[in-house]
């Protein structure tokens, strides 16, 4: 199967029509037409196939917000930090899907004893709401008020005291209306344990106030008419609608266990982004067409099929983009764009070797015998780049290397690019030669 | 055939100059250093009338930059850009690229060594690349100083990339010796200009196409990628240069200052 060059040919153009059926735009005009190309819906039995062949832009070309935070383990003892920073990573995540925005990503990275969480948040609209609500701490504990005794020094007096119902021991917390005032407040309702604690606490304060402390301030401090049981509590203090959807949602999260601070914010503007693409698109276009025009004036024909196996790459290399998916940065396509100046390297090395070699035999051998003796120089030069590619990508995301979205990004653009370009610039002219130097050698 | 090595002491001597200028420049004036490193705040805002401005600060309390967007806010500017960086970010960050940097040339330099059965080869392309990365730093302090080019988080990324292409070329022309050595008898000064002779067209074809691509890049893609295409096409000029010129004369020197002390 598949012995003879056109019938690899054949194949490679199989190949390219589907790279290009999947890199084309999903809504395009051609001609003063519109099309539309439909994505992937195939049912095969029972199982459904569906895939969307759309571009993944990073923050800098999409519009978003790049957040990291550093949490405070000062206060927490060695053997549990790890439980404390992956416990923050989870309530932010918990926060972050409550925004409403697709695929945001919340991430850990630890580096000379400071533990830090990286936020990313495609498409956002208002990010310092964003800041403030992942920020918050949100630890709501109930206090209660005990006497102290009048002794020789100081008159009775009362001080609050912490109990140990706390935010944990809720289930939900929901944004209500007082049925009295028409306020907005908040319906808690407590897991079975924070019930029965709820219920003891209030059985032993009744006509008393019960102070709620939310981050080390107090939102409201309710006088208790009678012991409640069945885990339901209201806190009505002075909320706006946002403050009480904003507070409902960091209690339903859950409270962080350490405070965070934020120390890095890059926040990218979708016009700027879409700016980017519209002008990287332009630049790449450009290149390409510049660089097809200098092979055909330097290698004549040989220069028009290295062209052609370019296109392949082009159309190779965009539709694994979409497939794997790779999110695409500014620096990803700065990594496609070398790459395409290094996927023609190959054909320049294979096409200056066929100079000097068919002085000395015919067309064809001398074409097999330059792809042959270039490939050991092809081979050994491409492994160097891949070492770096791998070391800027940082597959396992050793924390001694740098880690950040756009230099991985570039190493990823860069890989791909490598070995795709080993495919097109090797397998494809390869064939594409040998199915038409036989012609030549024929002519001549 | 040009007997490319008769002057490898003139390509050593235009490399001396080139980086005297750049290590000159760096001595004087330093490097213009990216919030990346330092820590701090860039802000772009679009304005009505239809200009694009950026606000650079050091770092400062979140209050006062978000009374700064506010202002800017209500002057009718929209945010396209905000970045703001912690001080801390920075020393780690250097940390980190020093650490792939090393990983990465010695890797390199092993498997060059193993390829090439000599170390001699290996240090020989390790030079080189050192070479390019000072091409690039001092070009960049100069840069920095007459037309503002920041070192920033891209600029470490562009250095690890023309480490790698530097090495790429290096690898194309030793491999030519590579292949010379088992077919010919001559020592490595000989076998390194016919290499020269036979890969020359190659090299620069090659570094045309990727110049091509970076010249687009920079005229056209936009300012947020201008001085990486920049960075790049510096690395890419410099390794195009340095593999012949610097890693071929380096070995060629090495090689003949061997032979002198072993026969005496």
């Amino acid at each position: 199967m598949f012995r003879t060059p056109i019938k690899k040919l054949i194949l490679i153009s199989i190949l390219a029509l589907g790279c290009l059926y999947i890199s084309i735009p999903s809504k395009f005009s051609l001609i003063g037409k519109e099309f539309n190309r439909p994505n992937l819906d195939i049912k095969i039995a029972n199982t459904t196939i569906k895939r969307n062949f759309d571009m993944r832009f990073g923050l800098d070309l999409a519009g978003g917000s790049h957040l990291v935070f550093e949490a405070d383990t000062s206060k927490i003892a060695a053997d549990k930090k790890k439980t404390a920073i992956e416990g923050v990573r989870d309530v932010i995540e918990r926060r972050v899907n409550l925004f409403g925005i697709s695929e945001p990503t919340v991430q850990t990275s630890t580096f000379e004893g400071k533990d830090r969480i990286v936020v990313e948040l495609p498409g956002i609209k208002d990010t310092n709401e964003a800041i403030t609500l992942i920020g918050k701490t949100a630890q709501l504990i109930f206090f209660e008020i005990k006497d102290i005794p009048a002794t020789k020094t100081s008159s009775a007096s009362a001080i609050p005291v912490a109990t140990t119902l706390t935010g944990a021991d809720l289930q939900s917390a929901q944004v209500v209306f007082d049925s009295q005032n028409g306020k907005p407040a908040i319906a808690l309702k407590f897991t079975k344990q924070g019930g029965d604690k709820f219920a003891e606490i209030t059985g032993k304060n009744i006509g008393r106030v019960l102070p709620i402390v939310l981050d080390g301030q107090m939102i409201s401090a309710p006088r208790v008419q009678a012991k409640i049981v069945g885990g339901d509590a209201q806190i009505t203090g002075n909320f706006t609608i946002e403050e009480a959807k904003a507070l409902s949602v960091q209690l339903n999260a859950g409270a962080l266990p350490i405070p965070i601070n934020l120390v890095e914010e890059r926040t990218v503007g979708a016009t700027l982004g879409a700016e980017s693409i519209q002008k990287s698109i332009i630049a790449g276009v450009v290149g390409i067409v510049i660089v097809c025009i200098f092979m055909v004036v330097s290698y004549g024909f040989l220069g028009l099929v290295a062209d052609f196996g370019l296109i392949i790459f082009g159309l190779i290399t965009l539709a694994l983009y979409k497939l794997i998916p790779v999110t695409l940065t500014l620096p990803g396509i700065a990594g496609f764009m070398l790459s395409i100046g290094m996927a023609v390297d190959s054909n320049i090395l294979i096409f200056e070797r066929f100079k000097e070699e068919k002085l000395k035999r015919n067309y064809s051998d001398a074409l097999e015998i330059s792809f042959g003796r270039a490939w050991d120089s092809i081979r050994d030069a491409n492994f160097a780049t891949i070492i770096t590619a791998l070391i800027l990508i940082n597959p396992l995301g050793w924390t001694f290397l740098p880690m950040s979205g756009p230099v991985r990004g570039f190493g990823i653009t860069l890989l791909l690019g490598i070995f795709i370009s080993l495919f097109t610039g090797i397998f494809v002219s390869r064939n594409l030669l040998r199915v038409f130097v036989k012609d030549g050698k024929n002519k001549k | 055939m040009i007997n490319w090595m008769k002057y490898r002491f003139v390509y050593l001597l235009i490399s001396v100059i080139v980086i005297g200028s750049g290590v000159f420049s760096i001595a004087k004036w330093g490097f213009k250093i990216g919030i990346d490193f330092t820590g701090g705040i860039v802000m772009e805002y679009k304005f009505p009338d239809g200009n694009t401005k950026v606000f650079n600060y050091s770092p400062m309390e979140k209050e006062k930059s978000d009374k700064i967007r506010q202002n800017l806010k209500e002057s009718g500017g929209v945010e396209i850009r905000f970045e703001n960086i912690g001080p801390s970010i920075g020393p780690e960050l250097i940390k980190k690229t020093v650490i792939a940097l090393c990983i990465s040339a010695s890797l390199i330099l092993f498997w060059i060594a193993y390829q090439f059965k000599s170390f001699k080869f290996g240090i020989s392309a390790t030079l080189a690349t050192l070479h390019d990365s000072l091409v690039l730093l001092g070009s960049f302090s100069l840069l920095g100083h007459f037309f503002g080019a920041e070192i920033d988080f891209l600029f470490v990324t562009a250095m690890l990339t023309i480490l790698s292409f530097s090495v790429h070329d290096t690898i194309v022309v030793y491999d030519r010796i590579r292949e010379s050595q088992n077919k010919f008898i001559g020592n490595i000064y000989e076998l390194a200009n016919k290499a020269l002779n036979e890969t020359m067209v190659r090299s620069l074809n090659n570094s045309f196409t990727i110049i091509f691509m970076l010249a687009a890049l920079i005229l056209m893609g936009g300012e947020t990628v201008k001085w990486f295409s920049v960075a790049l096409l510096i690395g890419t000029i410099s390794g195009t240069y340095s593999s012949p010129f610097v890693a071929v004369s380096i070995l060629v020197t090495w090689d003949n200052l061997q032979k002198k002390f072993k026969k005496p």
